[in-house]
């Protein structure tokens, strides 16, 4: 049994803070007492393990949905152990893993090595996504029905669009048979292609290809008409423009099944930061303006956008040192999703447990998961963390392997003390 | 004659004074060019290195020759078909070039912002001889000389930059260097040809010939890639030229003076009728190849010279 005392809970589910204990039995959580201050101490020999808050906050642990870890294929930019490492230092218990890997993670068996993998090295949960097509190529279904056997979590062709519509009309229709959720990039690739940066003044003043925000809008109607069609479970990885949100806030008023995501990183940046070609800021879809950035973070506030992730994706420091158009896209971010999530509530947008709907109880909801609550009962996957202490962040001190965050060098706030998953304290304390 | 630039990659962040030392030092070896005999030991004993990413047999040569005239040791590299195919990339290449202690690195590249990432990871100093869709500096700067020598100002001009703007360097570059001296200028293309928010640099936006060059001083012609065919950027070239090419009736809506250039190598007959880029009373086209060398003559010397001075700096301390 454990009990940590005098926290600060965070609660997404009756969406409330307030001070109090937990305790966690089995792995479990086993009882919530709210009060103010400390709760008398428990002595004597037989007593539980007792943890002190010190009044800082206890949220439900993070659940990530799209982190790319490189295995198989690319284990020099991440492996399990590295991305399990910066995955419980940011606070993600769960991390739900893409199957853009190479190969793809599209076979029964690959999934059955992801899993391997994850088990020996990695201290967060992990949960693999499958590819939707065979190959990620858009013309034949992979085995839904065996990986569904086998545990996969969603089914995505990652930030791959499968551009006939036929292809994907029948993948939905297939996996609504299965209950299995889609994940879509939207994304219309024509219009995307070589594109390096959002259409503007600043693409124009640079000299780099730009694709319009329009082409965010065309995808996602596409994909809602099909989901119509379909009946399909679906969700769209990230939302980064104001254009395609009347058309979410339509599809959900027909009452379709579809949920939306949107990055951290277009949640806090936008194309400014790229100013002077830093390929760190460059990712997929292109940053965006600030009126759109906004026009995400207030969608979040309202819950129009369900859930934030990290679009963790890693890349080396020579896929990274190129011209800015011939660089890889995208940025790391298990362990800076937290405290840069945290700018939205110090900025004023998002109380702490409205980011939790997003950060936990949304996605384990969309994923049929039991975590993501402060409830009894619930596995007792949780983070225990500073949301004002300052620090400056050093790339090569971040525990992933590939230290391609956009943050480096920039002062943020909010740090995570203790991880603990199904009860155990893998992060912080007695595990520094 | 002063000079504060280190590298040379670009007009947008090139100072108005820096901008006039090149100019009117390039006035000086224009006369020096003109010589039977042409040659200096300005920049002798320094090396240059021409690293060419993509052809350009008339920028490549107007560098190698500027140098050669300043007695430079120049060696030119065609990237394009050497290392760089063998997945060498060009931070590598740039490395090991570095390691051969140039005093002057001329770059040419496909990508927009190249110039400036060769400059973070090299101790020389850099000139960017065209980067993607960015800038080309030198050819702004020999544009402005050809200006300022035809009109004898390079200021409250009416200049109108006309055809592919959307991936011309030299518009960009153009567009940074006349708004710094307070010219109104105009672009004229068909609107897919156009970038999006261009009008946020200051430029005026037309879409019609007639009206776009009315008023004109200067009347920049820009070069029309083949291959934007293939992107369904316009139709034919014939409709190009209908529309958008420089024709003696078209030109007649331009001040009777106006004149008339091109950065070269022109499509006769798709943005410029030949009968205006032969004509020697407003086509000024061969003097801004001149003007080319002049314009890289000084701006190599004035690099060097900023560069010697920190060096002498340095052995002082």
């Amino acid at each position: 049994m454990l009990i940590l005392d005098n926290a600060r809970l965070i609660d997404p589910e009756r969406n409330v803070e307030a001070f109090g204990s937990l305790t966690v039995e089995n792995g479990r959580i086993s009882a919530i007492r709210e009060h103010a201050g400390r709760a008398a101490p428990t002595s004597g020999p037989d007593a539980p393990r007792a943890v002190d808050c010190g009044g800082h906050c206890l949220a439900p642990g993070i659940i990530d949905i799209g982190v790319k870890v490189c295995e198989p294929g690319e284990r020099h930019k991440e492996s399990y152990r590295t991305a399990g490492a910066a995955a419980i230092a940011g606070g993600v218990t769960t991390m739900v893993v893409r199957p853009d890997t190479a190969p793809s993670i599209d076979t029964p068996e690959t999934l059955e090595f992801v899993h391997r993998r994850a088990v020996q090295d990695s201290r967060a949960r992990v949960l693999p996504m499958a590819a939707l097509t065979r190959g990620r190529e858009g013309r034949h279904m992979s085995e839904i029905g065996l990986l569904v056997d086998a545990g996969a979590a969603a089914f995505t062709d990652a930030d791959n669009v499968v551009r006939d519509n036929r292809v994907f009309s029948r993948c939905l229709t297939y996996a609504a048979g299965f209950g299995a959720l889609v994940i879509g990039h939207v994304q219309e690739p024509s219009l995307s292609a070589g594109a390096a940066a959002t259409s503007g003044a600043l693409a124009s003043r640079l000299g780099l290809p730009a694709v319009p925000p329009m082409a965010e809008r065309i995808q996602i109607e596409r994909d809602i008409a099909l989901v119509e069609l379909t009946g399909a479970r679906f969700h769209v990885d990230q939302i980064s423009t104001a254009a395609a949100l009347p058309a979410l806030a339509r599809a959900r008023e027909a009452g379709l099944d579809i949920t939306c995501g949107a990055s951290i990183h277009h949640l806090t940046l936008n194309e400014l930061d790229t100013e002077g070609y830093r390929t760190f800021f460059k990712v997929k879809p292109p940053l965006r303006n600030e009126a759109d950035r906004l026009a995400i973070v207030e969608a979040v506030a309202e819950e129009r956008i369900d859930i934030i992730c990290s679009m963790h994706t890693p890349q080396d420091e020579e896929s990274k040192r190129l011209p800015f158009e011939e660089a890889a896209s995208g940025a790391i971010g298990l362990e800076t999703l937290l405290p840069a999530a945290m700018q939205l509530v110090h900025g004023g947008y998002l109380r702490l447990p409205a980011l939790w709907r997003a950060l936990s109880l949304n996605p384990a909801r969309r994923l049929g998961l039991e975590s993501g609550r402060l409830a009894v009962g619930a596995p007792a996957d949780l983070v225990l963390f500073d949301p004002d202490r300052p620090f400056i962040l050093d790339r090569f001190r971040l525990r992933s392997k590939s230290k391609n965050t956009p943050f480096d060098g920039r002062r943020m706030q909010g740090r995570v003390l203790r991880t603990f998953v199904g009860g155990e304290e893998v992060f912080g304390g007695r595990n520094p | 004659m002063g000079f504060s630039a280190r590298h040379l990659l670009g007009i947008e962040h090139l100072s108005k004074s820096d901008i006039e030392s090149v100019l009117n030092l390039a006035d000086h070896y224009v006369d020096f060019n003109r010589r039977s005999a042409k040659s200096s030991d300005e920049l002798l004993g320094l090396t240059q290195i021409n690293m060419f990413f993509e052809d350009s047999t008339r920028t490549q040569s107007s560098f190698e020759l500027a140098g050669k005239r300043l007695g430079a040791d120049v060696m030119n590299m065609a990237l394009r078909t050497s290392s760089v195919r063998k997945g060498e990339t060009l931070i590598d290449t740039a490395l090991t070039l570095n390691a051969m202690n140039p005093n002057l690195l001329v770059i040419r590249h496909p990508h927009s912002g190249a110039a400036d990432l060769l400059a973070e990871k090299v101790e020389c100093s850099v000139l960017n001889a065209g980067d993607g869709r960015h800038e080309h500096p030198t050819q702004a700067l020999l544009d402005a000389l050809t200006i300022r020598r035809s009109r004898k100002r390079l200021s409250g001009l009416n200049v109108a930059i006309c055809g592919d703007i959307a991936h011309s360097r030299v518009a960009r570059s153009n567009i940074f260097l006349l708004g710094k001296f307070d010219n109104r200028v105009r672009i004229i293309a068909p609107r897919t040809l156009i970038p999006a928010g261009i009008d946020a640099l200051g430029v005026e936006v037309h879409d019609d010939m007639a009206t776009g060059l009315r008023g004109c001083d200067v009347v920049m012609m820009l070069r029309l890639q083949r291959e934007r065919m293939d992107g369904a950027f316009i139709p034919s070239e014939r409709e190009y030229f209908h529309r958008w090419g420089l024709s003696v009736d078209k030109l007649g809506n331009a001040r009777p003076d106006a004149i008339v250039m091109h950065p070269g190598p022109m499509n006769r007959g798709v943005e410029i009728d030949s009968e205006i880029a032969d004509d020697i009373n407003r086509s000024v086209i061969r003097e801004q190849v001149e003007m080319g060398v002049a314009v890289r003559m000084a701006a190599m010397r004035l690099l060097a010279g900023t560069r010697r001075h920190g060096e002498e700096a340095a052995q002082a301390c």
